[in-house]
């Protein structure tokens, strides 16, 4: 009889986790997917759908349901970098030595791609779509591309992006620091090579 | 006071608020006298504006139905 009663009380435990997984994931699932996009592209269907059973079988380790966009963001974090480590494409490489002292802003105003332009800066940026900015962002090593979006797109905290990335949270300011000049000298590159930085026509 | 190299390399951290008391004087201080920078800062926080907004994309309809499939599969163990 005790033992009937717990069985239910275990079912019925069960049951309401299952609801709550529901409720908890579905969300999620956008925000989920175009993060797994911009790490992994073409794999991001499979990193979700890696991380939605993952994360099902460790939903038991969820102490607060507040915490559970995090909680996902790692687990998709963690399967989108076995998928990475997978495959052996990897970025093209990009040189990351001198990019410290990369300046987009004064890039852009030595060069003065749009000399008739009230609005330089914006100018340039205004060329871009997402795809071009999908690019860009391909070119990045891994390890700077993830706190960059997890951080500046997704708005979690640098510590937070440190325990998802689990690097030690000096390690990823100097991430972000170093993607966040890699992307402008980039976002610049691109423009060169793709003939953007002709005088935009009227 | 400190240099436009000096204050550029703290920028993005200025505006995240992950500068400490006497590093957020200083970028201050230097913003108050230098134009050049302050474009670097109005140009660091319209960049990172841009980068959240084109990094947006929608989730496709079969693939939202597809990852709903596996959650009523997960559900109905």
């Amino acid at each position: 009889m005790t033992m009937d009663g717990a069985r239910t009380e275990q079912t019925d435990l069960a049951d309401a986790a299952r609801r709550r997984f529901r409720e908890l994931v579905e969300p999620e699932l956008p925000r989920l997917y175009r993060l797994a996009r911009r790490l992994v592209g073409e794999d991001a269907e499979d990193a979700v759908q890696d991380c939605l059973l993952n994360a099902y079988r460790k939903l038991g380790q969820l102490e607060h349901d507040a915490a559970a966009p995090a909680w996902l963001t790692r687990i998709l974090v963690n399967c989108c970098g076995d998928r990475h480590r997978r495959r052996t494409r990897q970025p093209l490489e990009v040189a990351v030595e001198d990019v410290e002292q990369f300046s987009l802003y004064r890039k852009l105003a030595d060069e003065d791609p749009f000399p008739y332009s009230d609005s330089l800066h914006l100018d340039f940026l205004q060329r871009f779509g997402r795809e071009d900015v999908q690019a860009v962002l391909t070119t990045l090593p891994e390890h700077y591309r993830a706190p960059l979006l997890l951080v500046y797109v997704d708005g979690f905290l640098a510590k937070e992006a440190a325990l998802m990335l689990k690097a030690p949270l000096g390690t990823i300011l100097a991430r972000l620091h170093r993607g966040r000049k890699l992307f402008e000298r980039q976002l610049w590159e691109y423009a060169e090579a793709n003939d953007m930085l002709r005088e935009p026509v009227r | 006071m400190i240099s436009c190299a000096d204050a550029v390399r703290e920028l993005w951290n200025y505006l995240d608020g992950l500068v400490g008391e006497a590093e957020r004087a200083a970028v201050e201080e230097h913003l108050s006298v230098c134009r050049r920078c302050c474009g670097e800062l109005e140009f660091a926080e319209e960049l990172r504006g841009f980068l959240a907004r084109n990094a947006d994309e929608e989730l496709p309809p079969d693939v939202h139905a597809r990852l709903a499939a596996t959650i009523d599969e997960l559900e109905g163990r």
